[in-house]
């Protein structure tokens, strides 16, 4: 796909979204800053009616101002409670853009999509009980690299995905946009409705690209209806519904149509939850019409979407899962260090941090309450500000939990042949980086018939030295034990609020099965059996191939397991502690 | 807020629905939780919930609305009206209330009127969201995203049922029962135990696979979306029909009969799956008296057993390591083997 379509759809989805940005939810925008952003976004605030505001969320928004709460100072001087809008609040009837939406918090994400739910907000804040509209339209500047993304519930509710990266400047023409055509197309967009079959094409062409959300197919109706009004269409028409299925669906596509009819016959291979559609279940109405218009936009969606573009979508929608317990550690609240997190109503014990401004500032409208109460009790010692303990507020802070790297090191009599020694140096490498972290580190050992734990997490660098400079080689390869142990330690981690991660060294070649049984087949089935464990539970793990001529089995393994894979032919061990600090970077 | 889609509209879901209906028709099951997919219909269906569920007597002028024929569990403004004299009542819709995630502390428990406090100088208690919801439902949307200081307050009450406030030198206590539901996705984090326990019902949410009824979702939401109270009245009949039968499921549900067969097959269920506690057997028994009220029926059968013991069991599993099934197979395994 050269890059000129992909402007024009870039253009054609700000268009249609500033016909319904209520009802198309909003733009993922995906494209680092620069002039061609910026020149989108030109677009799209020309085509927005001038009453409709643009308003910017930034990153790290506290809760006050995201939902509103008391405004103190019209409080106290109007001697009633009097309400500050929050943000939300504000951008009713406009635009909400995201800056850096990739690093958006789940918690600030969450109060953005309740928002977009309800097409108003909730506020239970300060004494307060308010519900305010809040209807807008979001633009969500993601400037993710490879599979940082913006949190997942925020995307599924954007209709248009639109990638500006790989478009240069030269393509991205600047456009005389009118506002007019905008407002004129908003009322034709009331009488326009899909009709049955639409519904249905619409539906068939998003099972058959593999997406499960069934958000996707309703914007995309939505952004055909749109467009229909745009263009002036009586009804919804064929090209609008191609047009819609191009931007909405494209993006989302998981899974490449395959060349029969795709009446849902061949089940998706990504959900995991997919039944193999019966035939007489697919008693459609007019099943003949609504195949031919689900090809058309199956072939709409085709030719937006060249298949290594594909591929690169698959992998990263099955690695976005893990990306939230990168290795930098997960959040965590804690009382005393980090970054700021708010405050909350606390005793004032040891080690926490009193937060004065709150504290005064919840103190502040019962003063005259108070000083009533101290000037009836006979309490004429009178301090300028009457504060109680109910108003100490303790600022609260966010702190990234430890790491836990538990390695996992195949110590058979395969892999000592070739490198366990290299291994060994590796892993000694590597010790001496989480050292400097201050990560904790484990170490999993598996041979002849039964993995063990080497090491239990520590932080003591010469044990864990001293326990890996002892490590015998010879035996079986109990892989499935390996990592089963390895599932059990990270679990265990978890627990204790440490994020943990997995480094697996092995050749790949199990042949000792789960009960200690000998046989390649069935220890290679345990083996995946127990990497899927890691996977599904979404812990961050690298693979790292230490066969002389690193095969399709160690990537196999590493695909199922969710790892990173690094075969290393011929490396040393520093190369090796590179590679692995790299993808765990 | 506009109106919500009707329950009976809403297409598959059957064990979410199911475990919202059992919690209607008696709330000491505990609270719902719907686990899954985005999309998929999860606060949709609790919404629809309000305004399914027949309107309950309280007394008029309570703030936390009692029940007028229960004075044991009056609130104490409650009981210096009965002392006084007769009190009125009248019908009110079940409350469904909003936990939202950003809520404060205060709004939550209740707090010293801020109002009257500024404009009088009065002290007076402005009751939270823990009474509105009394005798109805409490709603956390993403309710393994909420702040741990609220979790902890939850848990708090809901385990007593009742809601102490100390404040500004006023103390009250009022009566808070209410049924939890939670809705999220496990993508975004686990729940805690502790609050996962509270939960009597925990169910699963998959978006509909099957292309016929994802094309049947679009197109009743579209038909919502074009015309609200159209579609909305051409519900209305359905949702009368599963109205009564919840009135009736209540009426009906103190004179089903338990089995001690049953009661024993429940007890050998929780054992073969080493659910904790003994909160997953009380909790399956309940669960299944309350879906035989729901189906009329007189005693509680091995079939509703075995078809309320996944959402009533699968959440109190000790994890096992070594299984990587699901919860939801291992309890279908242990009911296979038990029942045959």
């Amino acid at each position: 796909m050269n890059a000129a379509p992909a402007w024009s759809d870039a253009i054609a989805a700000a268009l249609t979204f500033a016909v319904d940005p209520v009802g198309t939810g909003g733009v993922l925008l995906r494209s680092r800053a620069g002039p061609v952003r910026d020149r989108w976004l030109a677009v799209l605030r020309a085509a927005l009616p001038l009453a409709q505001p643009l308003k910017h969320l930034p990153l790290h928004i506290a809760d006050g101002r995201l939902l509103g709460g008391l405004d103190l100072n019209a409080t106290l001087l109007a001697g009633r409670p009097v309400a500050e809008r929050g943000l939300l609040a504000e951008a009713d009837g406009g635009v909400l853009v995201l800056a850096m939406a990739e690093r958006l918090s789940a918690s600030t994400a969450v109060h953005v999509t309740a928002a977009m739910d309800a097409q108003e907000t909730a506020v239970e804040r300060d004494g307060l009980s308010l519900r305010l509209p809040a209807r807008f339209g979001v633009i969500a500047l993601d400037e993710g690299l490879d599979d940082e993304f913006a949190p997942a519930a925020l995307r599924d509710r954007l209709a248009f995905h639109l990638d500006l990266n790989d478009i240069s400047i030269r393509e991205a023409e600047e456009l005389a946009v009118d506002a007019e055509e905008i407002l004129a197309a908003r009322p034709r967009l009331a009488g326009l409705r899909p009709d049955h079959s639409q519904i249905e094409a619409m539906c068939g062409a998003a099972a058959a690209l593999g997406i499960l959300s069934l958000r996707a197919p309703m914007l995309a109706l939505r952004v055909a209806a749109a467009a229909a009004a745009l263009a002036g269409h009586s009804e919804v028409e064929q090209d609008d519904i191609a047009l819609a299925a191009r931007l909405v669906l494209a993006p989302r596509a998981l899974v490449f149509p395959q060349a029969e009819p795709p009446e849902a016959n061949e089940p998706p291979p990504e959900p995991p939850s997919d039944p193999s559609t019966d035939d007489d279940q697919t008693d459609t109405e007019q099943p003949d019409l609504n195949q031919a218009m689900e090809e058309v936009i199956l072939a709409a969606v085709q030719a937006a979407l060249p298949p290594d573009v594909l591929a690169a979508l698959r992998a990263s929608a099955g690695r976005s899962r893990s990306r939230s317990h990168g290795k930098a550690g997960a959040l965590q609240k804690s009382g005393k260090r980090g970054r700021p997190a708010g405050v909350v109503r606390g005793e004032l014990r040891s080690g926490a941090k009193l937060n004065l401004i709150e504290t005064l500032r919840a103190a502040a409208p019962w003063q005259p309450l108070r000083r009533r109460e101290a000037a009836a009790t006979g309490n004429t010692a009178r301090p300028r500000i009457l504060i109680a303990r109910d108003d100490f507020r303790i600022a609260r802070f966010k702190q990234r939990s430890e790491t836990a790297t538990i390695f996992v090191v195949d110590a058979s009599g395969s892999a000592a042949l070739h490198r366990l020694a290299e291994a060994k140096g590796a892993v000694e490498l590597l010790l001496a980086d989480c050292y400097i972290r201050r990560d904790q580190v484990a170490l999993i050992a598996f041979r002849g018939q039964a993995a063990d734990l080497l090491l239990p997490p520590t932080r003591s660098l010469a044990r864990a030295k001293r326990s890996l400079a002892g490590l015998p080689g010879g035996g079986g390869t109990p892989l499935a034990a390996g990592l089963d142990a390895a599932f059990a330690l990270s679990d265990q981690t978890r627990r204790k609020g440490q994020t943990p991660t997995v480094i697996v060294l092995t050749d790949g070649r199990a042949n000792i099965a789960r009960d200690g049984g000998q046989g390649r087949p069935r220890a290679e089935q345990d083996a995946i059996a127990a990497a899927r464990q890691l996977r599904a539970a979404g812990i961050t793990a690298v693979l790292v191939d230490t066969s002389p001529r690193p095969g399709p089995s160690g990537e196999m393994l590493a695909r199922e397991m969710g790892a990173r894979y690094l075969p290393l032919p011929h490396a040393d061990a520093t190369t090796l502690s590179k590679a692995v600090k790299a993808s765990m970077g | 807020m506009a109106t919500p889609f009707p329950f009976s509209a809403i297409v598959g879901q059957d064990e979410m629905k199911l475990a919202l209906l059992i919690a209607a028709v008696d709330a000491k099951v505990g609270g719902v939780l719907a686990f899954g997919d985005r999309g998929a219909g999860k606060s949709t269906a609790v919404r629809a919930l309000a305004a399914l569920l027949p309107k309950m007597k309280v007394v008029v002028g309570c703030r936390y609305h009692c029940d007028p024929d229960k004075p044991a569990e009056f609130c104490e403004e409650c009981r210096a009206r009965a002392a006084k004299g007769v009190l009125k009542s009248a019908k009110v819709p079940v409350p469904v209330v909003d936990l939202p995630l950003g809520a404060t502390e205060d709004r939550v428990v209740g707090a010293l009127d801020l109002e009257r406090a500024l404009a009088r100088g009065e002290k007076a208690f402005e009751p939270g969201l823990l009474a509105r919801a009394h005798r109805g439902f409490l709603y956390i949307d993403e309710a393994n995203l909420l702040e741990d200081h609220l979790v902890d307050l939850l848990l708090d009450v809901a385990a007593s049922g009742e809601n102490v406030v100390e404040r500004e030198g006023l103390s009250i206590r009022h009566p808070a029962r209410f049924v939890l539901v939670g809705t999220g996705n496990p993508e975004e984090g686990e729940l805690r135990p502790q609050l996962l326990d509270r939960f009597g019902l925990s169910v699963e949410v998959r978006t509909p696979a099957d292309l016929v009824s994802r094309i049947e979702v679009v197109r009743r939401r579209d038909a919502f979306e074009s015309d609200n109270a159209a579609f909305v009245a051409h519900w209305e009949k359905e949702e009368a029909k599963l109205r009564k039968k919840i009135v009736a499921a209540r009426e009906h549900l103190a004179s089903v009969t338990v089995s001690d067969a049953a009661l024993e097959r429940a007890a050998k269920l929780c054992m073969a799956l080493g659910t904790d506690g003994l909160r997953g057997e009380l909790t399956l028994m309940r669960a299944a008296r309350a879906l035989a009220a729901l189906e009329g029926a007189r005693t509680v059968t091995d079939e509703h057993l075995r078809k309320i013991a996944p959402p009533a069991l699968r959440h109190r599993l000790r994890r096992n390591p070594l299984d990587d099934a699901g919860s939801s197979v291992r309890v279908d395994r242990a009911i296979a083997e038990l029942f045959g």
